[in-house]
């Protein structure tokens, strides 16, 4: 194992695929000279050219179109949509067509398609650079929608999504591309499945349910936790949709209290949706009410200060878990 | 009179007969489909294709079978005259598991992979970008394959549209847009929408070749397309063009059509019939008989009643169809179990 930045991770992936088959290839705005907004693209274009790292105009709209009439043609498209803000300009083409198609035209057509694109807040970049819209996309069905939180995960994952038969939404996070990470070593194949959750840290006491930046918070909030004796078990869900019910069901079983941490909005989104598949699974090992941790209901304020109070803290997570975990339980 | 051997647009008079029966065949189909419709048969929204079918068939006699095709859905009539078989686009119509696409997409939503027949698209212009994205992979394959992108004139005000030829252009993909103006995106008459009187200016801003063409004029319609697809295939990248038609019913089947007049409908369809003006060429050019022409007719006919028979007798899908077709490898669409351990 070495250590790796989870930017240079996905591009190790978008590599290794890109040399495993020639039907892969790349596109979006400004990946190929300028290396992607991002740098994960970076230098790409001088090992596989502009045929299979092409820039496009400012379009999102045909953008996506293209990843999808080339799926449809049994390429391997990876589409890059520089941040999930403007993927709204393409979303008719996300949800219209890329999700339906295989089932409204009977099975017929397939869209082996990947958009890769960037959520997330913390960086000052104000209300309309800022969101966070995995519940968006998660709530239709025909596509899959992959969010990971580690250079491990973000590497393997985006390899199966380009090896997945059907379109899935990769969201990265803005944060987490500096963020380093164990991760086998060049030349060691290994690929992560995007229907599985993983539980990053053991835990007795409590199950903080938590995806892409917030994980790592919550791991933090856990060992503040284990301080006072409190042991939280730490589940990752690295994808909402589909959902890994079975592992989240086996910990509620096991810790009887659930904290859900998400940075997006409340209501009508992600946590609140994964709150009733618990209610319904595992209702009877409930010995407290879901806790959420939530970003502020408020569009993302510029100011540093009003931005901080608007995103989850450490510290909320660590008083939400405090609110349902009796102090009796600590130094068991 | 004398039946001579002459060609017509180099059309061989069996290719020009063939594109007669085709035409008929649409006109049949569609009439049969309306009558279905008002039986209960068919539901949700149908859009008739009566009165364009010079446009689906001229255009898609240019095209080779290999060829693609992506609609908007108003598509019957183009599903057809690219080769699927009038039982299994009827059956779709009528939501039944012998439909092409298995009764799950109804009217609007025709599939063919045998015929390249990439759907008729509900959702107003979004077949564009699509659409060059077949083309950008048939360069990106080496293939000398040609997409045929249809839409009506309402499609030209979408922001996709130009996204979708902007970038056709400027990477000279191998497409031919083809805008079928038939003069109304619904009820709104296409000069209270265009900011144009026709589509030479906006094919000038996007750097291609355009065209206006008599799409009541079947041979018109075969000519210019045959032009653009010589030009997407030699990898001189895309056209538009304008056809203009008119389509002879309302917009779908609950139209009323109060937005025009009866003496316009009149006029189009006493003196502008794409069938009749077909017919009269043909003639005139000593190529075909009222006997052939009416023989075609019998013949149609008996197709398209033949069709709705087949859709009537056939089964509709089994519950079991709800869940399946969801993600391609069959697994759940949310929720995921999988053995552990």
């Amino acid at each position: 194992m070495r250590t790796l930045t989870y930017r240079d991770a996905l591009r190790e992936a978008l590599q290794e695929e890109m040399r495993r088959d020639e039907r892969v290839f790349i596109i979006g705005e400004d990946i190929a000279g300028y290396g992607g907004t991002y740098a994960v693209t970076k230098g790409l274009i001088d090992e596989f050219g502009d045929k299979r790292v092409r820039d496009t105009p400012l379009a999102e709209e045909v953008i996506a179109g293209i990843g999808i009439g080339a799926a449809l043609a049994d390429l391997r498209p990876v589409v890059e949509i520089m941040t999930i803000n403007f993927s709204l300009l393409a979303m008719d083409q996300i949800v219209n067509s890329a999700a339906k198609f295989h089932y409204m035209f009977g099975g017929q057509p397939r869209i082996p398609l990947v958009i890769r694109t960037v959520c997330g807040g913390g960086a000052q970049r104000g209300a309309q650079h800022s969101q966070m819209m995995e519940s968006l996309y998660a709530h239709f069905p025909g596509l899959k929608v992959a969010i990971p939180a580690t250079p491990y995960d973000a590497k393997g994952m985006l390899k199966s999504a380009i090896r997945d038969p059907n379109p899935v939404l990769f969201i990265e996070h803005e944060l987490l591309y500096n963020i380093k990470g164990e991760v086998p070593d060049e030349g060691v194949e290994y690929t992560v499945p995007l229907e599985l959750a993983d539980i990053k840290r053991q835990g007795r006491d409590v199950t903080i349910i938590t995806f892409s930046r917030m994980l790592h918070l919550s791991l933090q909030a856990a060992e503040d936790l284990a301080r006072e004796g409190l042991e939280a078990e730490v589940l990752d869900l690295r994808s909402i949709r589909p959902i890994d019910i079975d592992l989240i069901t086996d910990s509620v079983k096991k810790t009887n209290r659930v904290v859900i941490v998400e940075e997006g909005w409340k209501y009508y989104g992600t946590g609140q949706g994964l709150a009733a598949l618990i209610y319904e699974h595992a209702f009877d090992y409930m010995d407290a009410p879901i806790q959420h941790v939530n970003g502020a209901d408020v569009p993302m304020p510029y100011s540093k200060v009003l931005e901080r109070a608007a995103i989850p803290s450490k510290n909320d997570i660590i008083q939400a878990v405090k609110a349902i975990v009796p102090a009796a339980l600590a130094h068991r | 009179m004398a039946i001579s051997n002459a060609t017509l647009s180099g059309l061989t008079r069996t290719q020009l007969l063939e594109m007669h029966y085709m035409m008929t065949l649409l006109r049949r189909f569609e009439e049969k489909s309306a009558e279905e419709y008002t039986r209960g048969k068919i539901g949700g929204f149908m859009h008739l294709y009566i009165g364009q079918e010079a446009v689906g068939v001229g255009s898609i006699a240019a095209l080779r079978p290999t060829d693609k095709i992506m609609c908007s859905y108003r598509e019957h009539g183009h599903a057809l005259a690219k080769g699927m078989h009038p039982n299994e686009v009827m059956a779709e119509l009528f939501g039944k598991i012998t439909g092409c696409s298995k009764g799950k997409g109804g009217s609007m939503h025709m599939w063919s992979n045998k015929h390249g027949v990439l759907g008729g698209n509900g959702i107003v212009a979004a077949q564009l970008p699509i659409a060059a994205g077949l083309a950008f992979a048939a360069q990106y394959q080496g293939l000398d394959t040609v997409i045929a992108c249809y839409f009506g004139d309402g499609a030209v005000d979408e922001g996709a549209f130009h996204e979708a030829l902007n970038i056709a252009s400027l990477w000279k993909l191998p497409i031919v847009f083809i805008c079928e103006n038939n003069q109304y995106s619904m009820g709104m008459a296409v000069e209270k929408a265009w900011a144009v009187s026709n589509l030479l200016p906006r094919a000038a801003a996007y750097n291609m070749p355009g065209e206006v063409v008599d799409g009541m004029n079947v041979l018109s319609v075969y000519d210019a397309t045959r032009r653009a697809v010589e030009r997407a295939r030699s990898g001189e990248g895309p056209t538009l063009l304008e056809i203009k038609t008119y389509r002879f019913r309302g917009h779908s089947m609950t139209d009323p059509a109060y937005y025009r007049t009866r003496e316009e409908e009149h006029e189009w369809r006493s003196t502008r019939d794409p069938i009749g003006i077909f017919e009269k060429i043909l003639q005139d050019n000593g190529i075909g008989s009222q006997a052939e022409f009416d023989a075609n007719d019998e013949k149609a006919t008996q197709v398209a009643e033949e069709a709705a028979e087949f859709a009537d007798n056939s089964p509709f899908p089994p519950l079991d169809e709800l869940y399946t077709d969801v993600m391609v490898d069959g697994s759940a669409a949310l929720v995921y179990r999988h053995p552990r351990k």
